[in-house]
C-alpha cells in the first residue's frame, strides 16, 4: 500500500505558478512572438496577444505535467529536488490536473480565436512534449533531448501559423535552428551536472556514450548550427543586422564548442555544490558554452524580432 | 463523533490566496472570451439580416 502523502508546507499560489516553469515559459513566448512578427500578416494585435498567452500556457501545461510524471526523478537532482511536487508542497495529482486543464483550454482558446492549424500544432507540442519526451524518450535514450527538443522547436512555427494561418518553409527555418541549437545547449550543461542524471537513472549522453564522444558531438552539432542560425539572411527573413549578428555569433559558438572539445569536462566526478553556474575548472569551457548558447539563440531571435518591427528590409539575395 | 480539521494560520493564508488567484483568473478568462468573441464576431453582428 502507498503510504498517503503529507505536505511539507501549505501549497502557496506561487508554487502552481513555479509548476508551469516560468523561465521556460519565457524563452517560449519570445521565439513566439518572433515567429508572429515575422508572419507579416495582418492579424488583430488582442488576437496576437491572446495567441502568444494560449502558446505560454500551454507551454506552462507542458511543464506542469512534466512535474507530475518526474517528480520520483526531480527528487533526485539537486536542480530539480526543490520542485513544489518532489518538496512536497503541491500533490501530484493537482498538478496533472492542471496540466490538462490548461493544456485543454489554451488549445481551444487557440482554436476559436485564432486558427485550427495553430490550435494543432499547440496541441500537438504538448501532448510531444509530456507523452513523448517526458514519459517515453527522457528515461529510455541517450537522444532524449535531442528528438524531445522538437517541442522546445516549434513555438515560432505556431506563432506563424496563429498570424498566416499557414506554416511556410522560413517558418520551419526559425523551428530547425532551436532543434539544432538544442543538443550543444543541454549536453554543455549535462557535462558537469551528469552525475545527477546518472543518480536518477535518465540516460544522458555524457553517462550513456563518454565525456569525449558528448563533446565531439557538441562539436558537430555547433558546425551544423552556425551556418543554419545565418540562413534566414538569405530567405528573406532577416536583414543585414541579422547577418551581422548570426555570422559572429555563430563563430563565437563555434570557437566556445572547440575549447569545449578540446577540455576534459564531463571526465572527471561532478562534486559541484547547488549553482548551476558553479563549476571546477575543467568544466568551465562547458560552463561557457551552456552560459553563450542562451545569450546567442536569444540575441538571433531579437534581431530578427527588432529587423521586423522597425521595418528594416530583409536581405533580398535568392528571394 | 470526529473532530473538526482546525486550520492553521499559515494554511488559511495559503489557502486564501490560492483561492483569490483562482478567481481573478477565471474572471480574466471569462472577460477574454468576451472581449475574443466581439473581435470576431465584430463585422458579422453589424451585417446580419434582421
Amino acid at each position: 500500500m502507498t503510504p498517503a502523502v503529507t505536505s511539507a508546507a501549505p501549497a502557496r499560489w506561487q508554487d502552481f505558478a513555479q509548476l508551469l516553469k516560468p523561465r521556460v515559459m519565457s524563452l517560449v513566448v519570445f521565439t513566439a512572438l518572433t515567429g508572429l512578427v515575422c508572419a507579416r500578416a495582418p492579424v488583430n494585435p488582442i488576437l496576437a496577444a491572446v495567441a502568444i498567452l494560449c502558446i505560454a500556457v500551454g507551454a506552462g501545461a507542458s511543464g506542469a505535467l512534466n512535474m507530475w510524471y518526474d517528480s520520483d526523478i526531480d527528487a533526485l537532482m539537486r536542480r530539480t529536488r526543490g520542485r513544489p511536487v518532489p518538496a512536497g508542497r503541491v500533490q501530484g495529482a493537482d498538478a496533472l490536473a492542471l496540466g490538462v486543464v490548461l493544456s485543454l483550454f489554451s488549445v481551444m482558446l487557440m482554436g476559436m480565436a485564432l486558427n485550427w492549424l495553430a490550435a494543432s500544432l499547440l496541441a500537438f507540442t504538448i501532448v510531444f512534449y509530456a507523452v513523448v519526451y517526458t514519459m517515453w524518450l527522457k528515461r529510455s535514450t541517450a537522444q532524449n533531448i535531442v528528438i524531445g527538443g522538437l517541442a522546445g522547436a516549434l513555438p515560432p512555427v505556431i506563432g506563424w501559423a496563429a498570424a498566416a494561418g499557414a506554416a511556410p518553409l522560413n517558418a520551419w527555418l526559425l523551428c530547425a535552428i532551436i532543434f539544432i541549437w538544442t543538443p550543444p545547449h543541454f549536453w554543455a550543461l549535462s557535462l558537469y551536472t551528469s552525475d545527477d542524471y546518472a543518480k536518477a537513472g535518465v540516460p544522458m549522453m555524457p553517462n550513456v556514450a563518454g565525456a569525449a564522444s558528448t563533446r565531439r558531438q557538441i562539436l558537430v552539432y555547433s558546425l551544423l548550427l552556425a551556418p543554419l542560425a545565418v540562413a534566414p539572411a538569405f530567405t528573406g527573413l532577416g536583414g543585414g543586422a541579422y547577418l551581422a549578428v548570426s555570422a559572429l555569433g555563430g563563430a563565437v559558438f563555434v570557437l566556445l564548442a572547440w575549447r569545449v572539445f578540446r577540455s576534459r569536462a564531463g571526465d572527471a566526478p561532478d562534486d559541484r555544490m547547488d549553482g548551476l553556474y558553479d563549476v571546477k575548472v575543467q568544466a568551465a569551457a562547458a560552463r561557457n558554452l551552456f552560459a553563450f548558447s542562451i545569450l546567442y539563440l536569444a540575441v538571433l531571435f531579437a534581431t530578427l524580432l527588432v529587423e521586423h518591427v522597425a521595418g528594416l528590409a530583409p536581405l533580398r539575395v535568392f528571394a | 463523533m470526529t473532530d473538526p480539521i482546525i486550520e492553521d494560520e499559515a494554511s488559511a493564508r495559503a489557502r486564501r490566496g490560492r483561492n483569490l488567484v483562482l478567481a481573478l483568473g477565471l474572471v480574466a478568462f471569462v472577460i477574454l472570451i468576451f472581449v475574443v468573441t466581439l473581435i470576431r464576431m465584430g463585422a458579422h453582428v453589424l451585417d446580419r439580416s434582421i
